[in-house]
């Protein structure tokens, strides 16, 4: 048997909003995953710190406070060069500011190097799906 | 004559043997006693030296058989270096693992170990190696490269392995047919957000009494002594924890804190849960264990004069007029204050090192505006509720006022952030008593606790 692969969840930045991501832990701990909950108010560094430690396959982040762009800044790039550039990056929840385009977020957010990027109401089954696919595609899950 | 019975408590330090001899039936400090250290020579020299000068002073009364319990910080205390991955997390945690133990962590390495980086570990020549990194089931590979740069050293140092769980059998079979000593302790960080420090420390405390002991010449005092020869620090640490925690039968103070200011470092405890008083806050970091020790390197008052100046001048505590004095007249580690200026300037600079010690040792809060109102993050152990401070070390001890070298640890209004002791009653430890109630506590706890409360003293 090999091991449950280890995924991070958490809300970045200074977002205290939590649900989301504990919602999405429990979802993942269910379908059989490693999960390392951050919890809210979680500093962008601290993705990287724990998922260096821990050898996680995948983040999963949320932020609803608009601020994504600015917390983001620069995050695939510092991946890269903590030697996490074959983890997957998973961002979902309100991007964005003011009245937008979700694809829009999506294209902006993608661009900044994440591999998934979802609207805050999106299915969980529908994230499990792609988790799973993008998993075996990279040969972390049987 | 009534035979006394009587406890001969000793600390092999670097510069003086202590002996503190405790009568265990009156529960009092008989007396208190210090020459200069023999441990370049023959460590007994200097102890029986201690023992005689007790004898001239207490009488024939404290008889032939002596029961002796010693501990001993002498040719440069424990000194260890820890091995980790990530800085904040595995060396962190393995870094509280040495501290808590006693030991001087005089280097810390995270990531990949390099040559180069083998060769420096080679020039430190450590007692310990503390090699962590990984959560169980965690990153693997660092530790594995790690473990095999240090079967490459020279220097013939036990190392402790307290990292993922899973990396043993590689580690041992890396080691196969060295001669080092390789030992395997439970994960520092076997999660993130768990910090498991005992099993490391009760592996460095075994090492330290079957090895590094005989290393530095003191096993010659093993026949005289009665129990293992412990750390000086984590005497200490034992102190402060009875004398918080007190035993089933004799209550002890609450949480508290303790600061040892040194010539060549000031060491802070917390006993304490470090829990937020604040409503709401959230704790961000590595858990703080409940007895936490920290060791500040660059704080001594004899060897780090000036980089304390610096401080010193940076807090307000000290200005241009005190620097040539205190540089001209404290430029020798032995040397003690004898006139009033030099009092005053001794306990100036020791302020300066209970301040900053202090205040690295205390954990912080960081205020965030938000749109539902303020948010506030805590990192480190909230010590503001703390009712009790002792102090310890001669430079608080002997001081001419030590309520006013102690009091720079307390909370001030113009950093609100820092979570220092706001209404704390400050102690010393008048008979400089706190290492060898810490040694007696391991035969008499109750005993030790009572005569501890009797020599911390309000000031």
């Amino acid at each position: 048997m090999t091991k449950a692969p280890t995924i991070i969840t958490g809300t970045v930045g200074e977002d205290s909003h939590s649900i989301g991501s504990r919602l999405l832990s429990r979802v993942l701990k269910d379908r059989g995953f490693n999960v390392v909950e951050l919890g809210g108010l979680t500093p962008a560094e601290e993705f990287i710190h724990v998922a260096k430690e821990t050898d996680a396959s995948a983040i999963l982040m949320s932020s609803l406070y608009g601020m994504a762009e600015i917390d983001l800044a620069g995050f695939k790039d510092a991946c890269i060069e903590a030697g996490l550039q074959d983890v997957l990056l998973y961002l979902g929840g309100y991007l964005m500011v003011g009245r937008h385009d979700w694809g829009e977020a999506e294209r902006r957010f993608k661009a900044l190097g994440f591999d998934r990027v979802y609207p805050p109401e999106v299915d969980l089954d529908k994230v499990m799906e792609d988790l799973k696919s993008d998993l075996h595609q990279r040969g972390k899950l049987q | 004559m009534v035979r006394r019975d009587l406890r001969f408590l000793i600390d092999f330090g670097s510069t003086f043997t202590k002996l503190t001899v405790v009568d265990l039936e009156e529960e009092v400090v008989m007396g208190r006693y210090q020459v200069p250290s023999t441990v370049g020579t023959d460590i007994t020299i200097g102890l029986t030296q201690a023992l005689r000068a007790a004898e001239d002073h207490l009488g024939r009364a404290i008889g032939e058989k002596k029961n002796l319990l010693a501990c001993s910080s002498a040719a440069g205390g424990l000194r260890m270096i820890t091995v980790g991955l990530v800085p904040s997390l595995s060396s962190e945690a393995g870094v509280r693992a040495a501290l808590g133990a006693g030991a001087k962590v005089v280097s810390s390495f995270s990531y990949e170990l390099t040559l180069h980086d083998v060769m420096e570990i080679d020039r430190i020549s450590p007692d310990i190696i503390l090699l962590i990194g990984g959560t169980d089931g965690g990153n693997k590979q660092v530790i594995l490269h790690n473990a095999e740069r240090l079967s490459g050293l020279q220097c013939k140092a036990p190392i402790i392995v307290a990292g993922n769980r899973e990396a043993r059998d590689g580690i041992e079979a890396l080691f196969k047919g060295s001669e080092k000593l390789l030992v395997f302790a439970d994960n520092v960080l076997p999660q993130i957000g768990v910090l498991e420090v005992d099993s490391s420390r009760d592996a460095i405390r075994r090492i330290f009494i079957s090895h590094i002991i005989k290393a530095k010449g003191i096993d010659k005092a093993i026949g005289i002594v009665d129990a293992a020869i412990i750390p000086t620090p984590s005497a200490v640490l034992r102190a402060a924890e009875l004398l918080a925690g007190g035993t089933k039968t004799e209550e002890g103070l609450g949480e508290l804190m303790v600061v040892d200011v040194g010539g060549a470092t000031t060491d802070v405890y917390s006993i304490a849960g470090g829990e937020p008083t604040r409503s709401g806050a959230m704790i961000r970091g590595l858990p703080e264990p409940y007895a936490k020790r920290t060791v500040e390197g660059d704080l001594g008052v004899r060897h780090n004069i000036d980089s304390l100046l610096e401080m010193g001048r940076l807090t307000g505590n000290l200005n241009e007029r005190h620097f040539d004095e205190i540089r001209n007249r404290f430029s020798s580690p032995s040397k003690l204050p004898e006139d009033d200026l030099e009092f005053e300037l001794d306990s100036l600079l020791a302020g300066v090192a209970v301040d900053i010690a202090g205040g690295r040792h205390c954990g912080q809060i960081k205020v965030i505006p938000a749109p539902s109102g303020e948010l506030i993050v805590q990192t480190g152990k909230d010590l503001s509720a703390i009712r009790c401070v002792i102090g310890t070390g001669g430079p608080i001890v002997f001081a001419r006022d030590p309520g006013a070298v102690l009091r720079n640890i307390l909370f001030r209004a113009n950093s609100p952030d820092m979570l220092r002791p706001k209404k704390a009653a400050l102690y010393i430890d008048s008979t400089y008593a706190l290492y060898a109630m810490g040694l007696l506590s391991q035969q008499e706890p109750d005993k030790a606790l009572r005569i501890m409360k009797k020599v911390v003293k309000p000031v």
